[in-house]
């Protein structure tokens, strides 16, 4: 008889995808949370969210910020001594909590994903300018004048770009995308 | 003459045109030709993944296709561009469906990638291909008395991603600033993150983990911090007013790519290398390189913010 998957076989199915051991073989060793160098800024460590994860706390990991905290710097992932790779998954729960559209409303880091895909998706490039001014009103009157002075800074030294560069052949590069994901489907 | 598909990587072009600048300088010094990857694409960065992990592997895939012509192994000077192809080249070479289904998506293009492609980091490429003896029978001014802070960085050297180096306690970066005649300092952060990919997605974290970074620099009397990314150097050298602000400290240590320091080393004109667009000048600093090699130590321009 057929029965829906846990959260935790959800969650465990999507890292055998990427290569890496589920978290059955967890055994709260905390190796991972002391290893991370953002661990401070996350509402549950990574061993405790891996734990929530276990016991089938769904939402709770999915209002988490954890995973849109990690800085995906791979430290956790080299040292887990059961073979779990955690920076993979952070990816997950970040891919996971997209898809379903289920993650805390304060959080940027969705909606800058988001951004910088799609800029990359009509030129090929990475452009900042095209996406970063969309958070700059994040930090208040205040922020925006920083990011304002950051940004002048940058031009005084010739480091800003003032055109974005797009790659040649743009409409083959959308029509490779596009054989994936289609493309109106994120633009 | 040793030939390399260069893959420049975005932040090459404008925020750090002088990593690129420099690269090709002292490459050409050592006998070695960076030759553009052409109409390269962005690498896809960490957001992509964030995404769809697909769409992320095909951005790799079609700058692997491309390079596969020319027969070349690639190399990319940014750490998390080096990630993303190294890692993507790895799962295509060893999944046959997902290169399959790569494959039918680079046809869009007219590409194909056939798994012949090798992807090194640039720093690896000069300390293991060309080797720490050739540079130093290139070095013409030796940094005598520069104390730098070598700093890899996090995405560099992971277990599964070494290029071949020991990623655990990897020594070929402070090796690499010895042979140019400078000092390493033991930084304990030399492979922590430096929270770039936060910096727009979770301020706070970001400058505290730069924060973090500066102080261990500051600790270990760093005169300068040397990096091998793009990211590292704009996170580190342009957010430190913005960590001084929110954290009352002073630090103002000038951020150069090793690359620099070996053009400086082997009689390259700062110019040449792109030095003069820092925020926090290294002039100071770079005191010992103008001045005869025998001279006395170097202005110490390292202020520590914190006792």
């Amino acid at each position: 008889m057929w029965t829906k998957p846990s959260f935790a076989d959800e969650i465990s199915n999507e890292m055998y995808t990427t290569g890496t051991r589920g978290l059955n073989c967890c055994i709260q060793c905390a190796t991972c949370s002391s290893a991370c160098p953002a661990v401070e800024f996350m509402d549950n460590t990574p061993r405790r969210l891996i734990g929530m994860i276990n016991a089938g706390l769904r939402d709770e990991v999915l209002a988490s910020n954890t995973f849109w905290v990690c800085a995906s710097c791979y430290a956790c992932s080299g040292v887990c001594p059961k073979g779990i790779k955690p920076s993979e998954l952070m990816y997950v729960l970040k891919r996971y909590s997209i898809w379903k559209n289920q993650y805390r409303g304060d959080l940027v880091g969705p909606e800058f994903s988001r951004r910088f895909v799609r800029t990359i998706m009509r030129t090929g490039k990475s452009y900042e300018p095209g996406y970063a001014p969309a958070f700059i009103f994040e930090g208040g009157v205040q922020g925006m004048l920083r990011e304002m002075q950051f940004g002048m800074r940058l031009l005084a030294k010739g480091r800003m770009p003032l055109m974005p560069s797009r790659v040649k052949r743009v409409d083959n590069f959308r029509a490779m995308l596009s054989r994936i994901v289609p493309l109106e489907g994120i633009e | 003459m040793k030939r390399y598909a260069y893959f420049p990587g975005c932040s090459a072009e404008t925020v750090s045109a002088s990593y690129h600048l420099s690269t090709i300088e002292t490459g050409a010094k050592l006998g070695v030709q960076f030759e553009e990857i052409e109409d390269w694409n962005c690498c896809g960065a960490t957001p992509y993944t964030n995404i769809d992990e697909l769409l992320a592997h095909t951005l790799c895939a079609r700058n692997l296709a491309i390079a596969e012509r020319t027969g070349l192994d690639v190399v990319a000077p940014c750490n998390a561009c080096f990630k993303n192809l190294y890692q993507a080249n790895q799962d295509l070479k060893t999944d046959a469906d997902l290169a399959a289904h790569m494959n039918f998506a680079l046809e869009a293009d007219g590409l194909h990638y056939g798994g012949a492609v090798n992807v090194h980091h640039l720093i690896h490429v000069f300390v293991r291909d060309v080797g720490l003896d050739a540079i130093k029978q290139k070095v013409t001014r030796p940094l005598k008395g520069l104390k730098v802070a070598a700093y890899y960085g996090c995405q560099l050297v992971r277990p599964d991603r070494n290029d071949g180096f020991d990623a655990t306690g990897p020594r070929y970066f402070e090796d690499l600033v010895a042979a140019l005649g400078a000092k390493p300092v033991e930084f304990a952060h030399r492979l922590r993150c430096c929270g770039a990919s936060l910096m727009i997605g979770f301020r706070r974290a970001a400058l505290a983990m730069v924060h973090e970074l500066l102080r261990g620099a500051a600790q270990a009397h760093a005169d300068v911090i040397a990096t091998a990314c793009p990211l590292c150097q704009l996170n580190l050298e342009c957010y430190q007013q913005d960590v001084n602000r929110e954290f009352g400290t002073t630090y103002e240590i000038p951020v150069l790519y090793f690359t620099q320091l070996m053009g400086l080393a082997m009689g390259i004109s700062p110019k040449k290398l792109g030095i003069g667009t820092e925020m926090i000048s290294p002039k100071a600093a770079l005191e010992c390189v103008a001045r005869k090699p025998a001279a006395a130590a170097p202005a110490h321009n390292v202020k520590v913010g914190q006792p």
